[in-house]
């Protein structure tokens, strides 16, 4: 009964672990960003909330909304 | 002033469309916002070409006064967009949700390329006219 009770908990809290991660990875895929290469082979990646980045999610959203119209 | 021939930038990018099926519209343009061909029709391809050119722009500022950005991407919630330059050429493209960036950069370089290597191809050269030189010979004997 004990090691039953164990083993209940032991794959919810398995399970509940899974769950985080894989929600957790889909939510930062769906985040706004921007990744910016330069000739000299450096690369700049802006996330949504910086001042920066927003700078630039502005013309991209417009320039989709426009190629969609 | 770019000497480019329509036809073979219009075939470029319906090759590119149909290659890959994560590119839903694309537009070749030039440093200065000059369409030289696009998937959709002019009006929103002329808004297109300078909407990626102030991206482009505004990417500039982020980095260093000498370094050049040669691509960008920027993942939204409904889909992307890139922008790659090559030279005097720019592409800016659109594709669905989560592309493979990889891939898309892969495909927008090789049109760009593309159509440089059409542009530089030398045209055959026309056959010296032998009439002409007959005719210079004649005269001379």
């Amino acid at each position: 009964m004990r090691s039953r009770s164990f083993l209940t908990g032991f794959l919810l809290a398995a399970g509940s672990a899974v769950g985080t991660v894989l929600y957790r990875r889909r939510a930062a895929r769906r985040r706004e960003s921007v990744q910016l290469y330069f000739g000299d082979g450096s690369m700049i990646s802006l996330t949504e909330g910086s001042p920066e980045a927003e700078h630039l999610l502005g013309p991209a959203r417009e320039l989709l909304a426009t190629a969609r119209r | 002033m770019l000497a480019s021939d329509p036809m073979a930038t219009a075939q470029a990018l319906a090759d590119l469309t149909e290659i890959s099926s994560q590119i839903q519209s694309a537009v070749v343009f030039d440093r200065e916002g000059t369409v030289l061909a696009s998937t959709v029709d002019d009006e929103r391809a002329g808004l297109l070409a300078s909407t990626a050119l102030e991206l482009l722009r505004g990417a500039e500022e982020q980095g260093a006064a000498d370094k050049e950005v040669v691509q960008l991407d920027v993942t939204l919630q409904d889909g992307s967009v890139f922008v790659v330059r090559d030279g005097d050429r720019v592409i800016a493209a659109t594709t669905t949700t989560e592309p493979t960036a990889g891939l898309v950069f892969y495909d927008l370089k090789s049109c760009l390329r593309g159509l440089g290597q059409e542009q530089e191809k030398p045209k055959p050269k026309r056959a010296p006219a032998k009439r002409a030189a007959k005719k210079k010979n004649d005269a001379e004997s």
